[in-house]
């Protein structure tokens, strides 16, 4: 069976690619050096446009008559006050450009202004080398150097100096933890549960929260904050894993990036990455399962701990709740052997 | 009974967003039958990014679990069927999976045409984002803006009987016209027009230059009538060519395909329109698919279909749609059991980052019976309102997905569904424990035999016959007597009370008639028990289901505890709750 996996790893090639969804401009170069937060890809879209009528404003008989009295072509800048079109003749009428804005359209004695628009920007969101232009859409960009993998994130993107703030991988962050010594910083703690505490570390500000988990009643404010905020392991009350919590921590004071994106059908997780000056190959991104592989467990009552698969059980196995699944027999870090269904596990690697 | 000679063996593949399934039918002793099924992950997303992986390993598994080479060694299935026996003669295949459908639509007046394409819009695995009607009081570049805005991938163009207006087509017309002139080809939402069909010709002439049109009968032909299937049927069409763009994979595998690719509910509901001809006309049939992301309802009484696909509404990731909007409280209230509300916010909101994660408590499975009861209500409640001609009168009802079809026991199962759609009058239940629905209902244009065969093979698992009075008699107060008369001749008399849940002395598969005696007054129940009406038992046998609709549940939590364990316990152990 087709595993999922979750990346912890201390050492690893990273390769990302980001891409507009829609035509644009892609401004980084192959080779060139990009930190997480730099834009590598913009395009504008249009979000407000103006219609007017020549036709109607001018008396035109006709689209066509209408249109030899129209001055502007498709793509040309106007200004407020432009002459868009004009009737000649004795008592010449004219029809000017109401606001500043680009010719979107001119077709059946009709104009369309784009008057407004918006920049959309990706952002490299991995700190690294570009290796790849697609043109119009985007780049890759590879990196070597730790790679945590989350849960959940809140699509944001920053980097900055991690500081773990936490003393075990389920300590609860409190207000007092978050003092002004963190302003500017990547903070890692265990479990926050409590909307004033997530309220302070964004009047701090920090660059970065990552935590183990958050009470889901959060969720919307986790949401709103305008920094990334990451999940490593979801909802309720769970420790950081025991593989990331050691990760974090012997990387205090190390530079990071934070990528909280979150989107599950265009492959996007969360990721904490910790660029580092050594070569590695990639990590495989699908495995089956098989014997000897480290694993997560989630859903309870083991959810969150981390465990060997000793044995893949034939057929179907009963469990506690008296569903059947495929299962397989994992022994956790304290050396008990438990059963799980295959559909909780998540191979760490 | 089929030709041997005539048979094709099927091989139905069906790509959910957690799981694809590959089903095996073939004819065995000169009657069709469900073989085998073989499951694996869905691999849409990270990090294979193509459909085909999931396909074979779940066509692999279904080989090693039937015996049957049914791929290649080059990695194709095998069509047709070889010499050896190994491969299949068809491959139908479905799909419920890919981002959800930014649909927009566009009609004429708010409270006829616009309704109609909004029903239309909920046959797919869509969103309507914005509606742009005649009446709408912004100006049309405002429109403009908000369409552009919806990022739509499919307009929904009605408007006009077909004697109507062709102006106020019109204008819709150009409003599509100034964003398909804005947007770069790969962008432009394709356009489905269903209205005033004298104008059919000229708008697919006009709008064909600028983006793709498809365009089907007029869904409001005049103003007292609906008629959404050949849109429906249409928009499924265009549904699929959405998808072919948006998963990658999916082109290959419509090319070997012996029908053309269909969304799962549709074909669904393509079944269910079919067998709402054999059964009864008046009460009709329905269809229940609860997904992982979407849950789909396909009811048809007498060939009228009314389908509705509610996407972001189901047991993994479509849990968020629940928790969004129902309050928690509609949810535990279907707890028998106490856990806590952060418990149970937390449990599901950390199911829609892990769909595919199974309960292994008894505490976790308490969690999701209870939003599945809640899912079936709002759903239910939800088709209901959209299509106020229908009740829950249904007769029978099939209800799939894996969260029912792979529950802890048939009972449960069944006590899911009667909680969550409360149906009335009588009624028989059954399972589809494989996702038979949708293979069916793909395969059926081509092969009318195959559907019908299995359908009679037992392949669907016939839970309980119920019959479902509606009284407002006080509780415990008797509303009816039944008489049941065996085949051997044996009576028995059962008094039923308001609020109880029976069980009947009917074993699986043994057949028994009803008559209703002495009816309490305003009792509403299905007529045809006054003459006697036979019914069957199923896997859990039959039940009086005389607990009230809409379903009472006590406000006091403990006492609400206390009811929803013996009704459990009454369904299990079939003793009176």
């Amino acid at each position: 069976m087709l595993a999922p996996v979750n990346h912890i790893l201390g050492l690893t090639n990273i390769r990302r690619r980001r891409l507009l969804p829609v035509a644009g401009n892609v401004l980084v170069r192959v080779g060139q050096r990009v930190s997480a937060s730099d834009v590598i890809a913009e395009a504008n879209i249009a979000t407000r446009h103006m219609l007017l009528d020549i036709r109607r404003s001018l008396g035109g008989a006709s689209a066509a008559e209408t249109e030899r009295w129209i001055v502007r072509h498709e793509g040309d800048k106007v200004a407020a006050g432009d002459v868009i079109a004009e009737k000649g003749g004795l008592f010449s009428r004219i029809v000017r450009a109401p606001v500043s804005g680009t010719v979107a359209m001119v077709a059946g004695g009709r104009v369309l202004l784009e008057v407004e628009s918006q920049p959309f920007q990706i952002q490299a969101a991995t700190p690294g080398v570009v290796t790849e232009i697609y043109p119009e859409r985007g780049a890759q960009i590879e990196t070597n150097g730790a790679l945590i993998q989350g849960a959940w994130g809140n699509g944001r993107v920053s980097e900055g100096t991690l500081l773990p703030i936490l003393h075990s991988p389920d300590e609860v962050l409190t207000g007092e933890m978050l003092d002004v010594s963190l302003r500017g910083a990547v903070v890692a703690a265990g479990h926050c549960r409590d909307l004033k505490v997530l309220r302070a570390a964004a009047d701090l500000p920090l660059r970065g929260l990552i935590l183990g988990s958050i009470s889901s009643e959060l969720l919307a404010s986790a949401a709103a904050l305008d920094f990334p905020l990451i999940l490593l392991e979801g909802f309720g009350r769970v420790p950081m894993n025991d593989a990331a919590y050691r990760l974090i921590v012997s990387s205090e004071k190390r530079d990071v990036s934070l990528n909280a994106a979150y989107n599950p059908p265009l492959g996007e997780r969360p990721e904490l990455i910790i660029p580092l000056a050594a070569n590695a190959p990639s990590a495989a991104d699908s495995v089956y399962f098989q014997p000897d592989q480290a694993v997560r467990i989630q859903g309870e009552p083991y959810r969150g701990k981390m465990g060997v698969i000793v044995h893949i059980r034939p057929g179907l196995t009963v469990l506690p709740s008296g569903l059947r699944a495929a299962a397989a027999d994992v022994r956790l870090e304290n050396d008990a052997v438990v059963t799980v269904p295959l559909a909780n596990l998540e191979v760490i690697g | 009974m089929t030709s041997i000679v005539d048979a094709e063996s099927l091989l139905a593949v069906d790509i959910g967003s957690v799981n694809t399934r590959a089903l095996l039918f073939d004819v065995v002793d000169g009657q069709y039958k469900f073989l085998a099924a073989g499951v694996a992950a869905s691999t849409h997303a990270a990090p294979f990014f193509d459909l085909a992986e999931g396909v074979h390993n779940a066509v692999t598994r279904l080989q090693e679990v039937s015996g049957r080479p049914l791929i290649s060694l080059d990695s194709r299935i095998l069509i047709p069927t070889q010499a050896d026996g190994s491969g299949v003669d068809r491959l139908a295949i479905t799909l419920s999976v890919g981002p959800e459908i930014h649909i927009v639509t566009m009609g004429l007046l708010a409270d006829v045409s616009h309704e109609s394409a909004q029903r239309l819009a909920a046959t797919t695995y869509g969103t309507v984002l914005e509606k742009i009607g005649l009446n709408d009081s912004r100006r049309q570049d405002a429109q403009l803006d908000a369409l552009l805005a919806a990022r739509a991938d499919i307009i929904l163009l009605a408007g006009g009987t077909d004697r109507g207006a062709s102006r106020s087509v019109g204008k819709l017309v150009e409003l599509i016209l100034l964003a398909c002139k804005t947007l770069p080809g790969e962008a432009r939402p394709a356009v489905l027009y269903c209205g005033n069909q004298s104008l059919s010709k000229r708008i697919q002439e006009v709008l064909g230059k600028q983006t793709r049109i498809h365009a089907a009968p007029n869904i409001r032909p005049t103003i007292d009538v609906e008629d959404l299937l050949p849109a429906a049927t249409e928009l499924s069409l265009m549904t699929i060519k959405q998808r072919e763009k948006q998963l990658h994979g999916l082109g290959a595998l419509a090319s070997i395909s012996s029908v053309p690719v269909m969304p799962g509910a549709s074909a669904m509901a393509r079944l269910v329109r079919f067998l709402s001809g054999l059964y009864d006309p008046v009460k009709g049939v329905l269809g229940v698919d609860m997904g992982s992301s979407a849950t789909a309802f396909a009811a048809a009484v007498a060939g009228k279909l009314s389908l509705n696909v509610f996407n972001r509404l189901g047991m993994g990731s479509g849990l968020a749609g629940l928790l969004e909007q129902v309050p928690l409280s509609e949810i535990t209230r279907w707890l028998p059991v106490d856990i806590a509300d952060e418990e149970v916010r937390d449990y599901l909101w950390q199911k829609t980052l892990y769909p595919a994660m199974l309960p292994m408590t008894a505490t976790a499975l308490a969690i999701e019976e209870a939003a599945a009861r809640q899912v079936l209500r709002l759903a239910s409640t939800q088709m209901l309102e959209r299509a106020p001609q229908l009740s829950m009168a249904f007769e029978p009802i099939f209800a799939g997905g894996a969260f029912l079809a792979q529950g802890v026991s048939p009972a449960r199962s069944l006590l899911t569904l009667l909680d969550g759609l409360q149906p009335t009058g009588v009624t028989a239940l059954f399972l589809d424990p494989h996702g038979l629905m949708t293979a069916l209902g793909a395969i059926a244009p081509q092969n009318t035999v195959l559907p019908v065969q299995i359908l009679e093979s037992g392949a669907f698992i016939n839970l309980a016959s119920v019959i479902c009075p509606v009284s407002r008699a006080r509780p415990d107060s008797i509303i009816m007597q039944l008489r049941l008369e065996y085949d051997d001749g044996n009576t028995l008399r059962l008094d039923i009370r308001q609020g109880t849940l029976v069980p009947l002395p009917v074993r699986h598969g043994q057949a028994v008639k009803v008559f209703l005696k002495n009816a309490a007054r305003g009792l509403e129940v299905d007529p045809r028990l006054a003459k006697g009406f036979k019914i069957y038992g199923g896997v859990c046998g039959a039940f009086v289901d005389a607990r009230g609709r809409p379903l009472h549940l006590p406000s006091d939590p403990a006492k609400r505890r206390e009811q929803l364990l013996q009704w459990s316990q009454a369904i299990e152990t079939r003793r009176t709750a």
